[in-house]
């Protein structure tokens, strides 16, 4: 009966929400920050490691439904080792997956990203799949405040 | 009333026999299907469908009877002026206020907070005084206070909950001092379901003086209202969650406390005379009615509150109460469930969460079923951090519901936590 709902809720996705990768408090990180999502509750805290302009380490806690908690986790996996910049990019071309503006971008380059990008078809979830993200982004902006998808 | 709209075969009132299959006919959007399966509505306390009766008293206004209110001396205005007054009216007999004049058309239930706030809250309350809600109140009720605080300089009061979800009545009476000047009560939580006791509320408030206004936003569309056997000061409601159309909503208040009130917005209508010295003010309801009201939906309001008289609101409640205690019962044998509210006098909503499943995940999944539950903090999220969730899962019922609705929706969680697992 749940079948259909296979292209987002992928068992890649079921095994990160359930084992969330790099779940853990970096005590000496060089950024901290708070994202909440108010639509849903979803609150995260993403720690972030910069030495010259790499990301040397990542780690999140928090909790939030699978989308969002995966959509972390895997986020925390592929950023690593990262220069800024790199990690700008690529926030630009997942936010341009989840809300279907991918024309140019390949499914098959995305990595483990892509089981993500099912997400498009379910516009509501499109934030739980980007709140990580949006805090990547202000972490790396430097932005001390809390950030919310709203 | 010189007016009518086209009378519509309704529903036949019988108490013995709640005839949900009829009921179920007269609302057109329950033959929807969603992602192949038939719709499961179950987000009433969101907002409720719209009988026929309702979406064609709608077009019947536009087709043939539409213009402005209160202004014109044609006779298309003068047909509408009497069906928004019958609307009035209706409204008037469905809540047993004493008169029309006490029931003012607003947009819905945060307007009409908002307006008593910055009209008579205004007026009447000021630096070190204090306004008294409650820990369940939807944002709505909340807000609008907190902004008249930071305009007078008044301070908000909290009355707690416990972990049924019950008023701390001790506390309540506590709360109630010589500095409070209103007290601002929900009368069933729309995220708890909790039914709060609001005659003795007003009772203990009137002892010292102090009016209550009630947010019945989800009380009024699920049981019998009685402004005046319940004589709260304020009573608001909005149309949209009783099978009417959204836009228009209704504060009732009592005469001596709306004369006394400022006007909150100015403009059209709500005026009698306007020179560039002085304005003054028009009779009630129309002070606080500034501008074109929302006329057809006012009109198809009333074509709402027609449809459950006929039904009868005791048997709506009746409906519900039974579609409650069936659910309730079913989820008590679904493992991992839990249930947030418990309170003993509830109205039929029934919030929940799941052991390892976010109620964002249950929401997408049961949509794939066809079954629309809301997920989330429901506008109240100082009842979420009270009761330690970041959100629920909230089915809430109406008078179409069914049985089977209750058991597509148990079979539906337990698939989601069969996928989960
Ligand atoms: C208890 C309660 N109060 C107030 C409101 C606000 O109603 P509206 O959005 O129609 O103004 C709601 C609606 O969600 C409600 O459930």
């Amino acid at each position: 009966m749940l079948d259909q709902i296979r292209d987002l809720y992928q068992e890649v996705v079921f095994d990160h929400n359930r084992n969330p990768r790099n779940f853990r408090v970096i005590d000496d990180a060089t950024r901290k920050i708070d994202g909440f999502n108010p639509l849903c509750g979803d609150r995260i805290t993403l720690y972030l490691k910069l030495r010259d302009g790499v990301i040397e380490d990542v780690s999140f806690q928090g909790q939030g439904c699978a989308i969002s908690t995966a959509s972390a986790s895997i986020m925390t996996e592929v950023v690593r080792g990262l220069t800024e910049q790199q990690a700008h990019e690529l926030f630009a071309t997942f936010h341009r997956i989840t809300t279907g503006q991918d024309d140019d971008v390949k499914l098959e380059d995305l990595g483990k990203l892509a089981v993500l990008a099912g997400v498009r078809a379910y516009p509501a979830r499109v934030k739980c799949a980007t709140l990580a993200w949006h805090s990547l982004e202000a972490a790396l902006a430097d932005e001390a405040t809390t950030v919310s998808t709203e | 009333m010189s007016i009518a709209l086209a009378q519509r075969p309704r529903p036949v009132a019988d108490p013995h026999h709640f005839d949900v299959a009829r009921i179920r006919a007269d609302f057109p959007i329950l033959a929807e299907t969603i992602h192949g399966k038939p719709l499961v509505y179950l987000d009433n306390a969101a907002t409720t469908h719209k009988p026929r009766a309702v979406i064609d008293a709608i077009s019947e206004v536009y087709q043939r009877h539409y213009s402005n209110v209160h202004r014109g001396v044609h006779t298309l205005s003068q047909r509408s002026t009497d069906l928004f007054e019958g609307a009035r009216e209706k409204v008037r007999g469905f809540i047993n206020a004493a008169k029309a004049r006490e029931i003012v058309f607003v947009r819905g239930t945060t307007e009409a907070i908002n307006l008593v706030a910055q009209t008579y809250g205004r007026a009447n309350i000021g630096a070190g005084d204090e306004i008294l809600i409650t820990a369940m109140e939807h944002h709505s009720n909340i807000v609008p206070w907190q902004m008249l605080c930071a305009q007078t300089g008044a301070t908000l009061q909290v009355v707690p909950i416990d972990r049924r979800g019950e008023l701390d009545m001790e506390a309540f009476e506590r709360l109630l001092n010589d500095r409070t000047r209103l007290v601002s009560v929900v009368h069933m939580s729309n995220a708890l379901g909790t039914v709060n006791p609001i005659e003795t509320i007003i009772d203990r408030a009137h002892r010292r003086g102090i009016p209550v206004m009630v947010d019945g936003a989800q009380s009024a569309p699920h049981m019998p209202i009685d402004v005046h056997a319940l004589d709260c000061d304020f009573f608001a409601f909005s149309g949209h969650k009783l099978y009417g159309p959204s836009g228009i909503g209704v504060l009732y208040g009592k005469e001596a406390l709306l004369k006394a009130m400022p006007p909150y917005q100015g403009g059209g209508d709500m005026i009698r005379q306007v020179t560039f010295d002085k304005t003054e003010y028009n009779e009630l309801p129309y002070k606080f009615e500034a501008g074109t009201p929302a006329i057809a939906d006012a009109i198809a309001l009333g074509t709402a509150i027609d449809y459950l008289q006929e039904i009868g609101m005791t048997a709506v409640a009746e409906h519900e109460h039974r579609l409650l205690s069936y659910a309730t019962e079913r989820a008590m044998h679904i493992p991992g469930l839990t249930v947030i509210g418990t309170a003993h006098d509830k109205g039929a909503i029934l919030s929940f969460t799941l052991e390892r499943v976010h109620p964002h995940d249950v929401g997408t999944l049961l949509d794939q079923l066809g079954i629309a539950i809301r997920a989330g903090h429901h506008c109240a999220m100082p009842v979420m951090d009270f009761f330690g969730v970041p959100a629920t899962v909230r089915a809430s019922f109406a008078l179409y519901n069914t049985a089977q609705e209750v058991d597509a929706l148990m079979d539906g969680i337990q698939q989601v936590i069969e996928v989960f697992a």
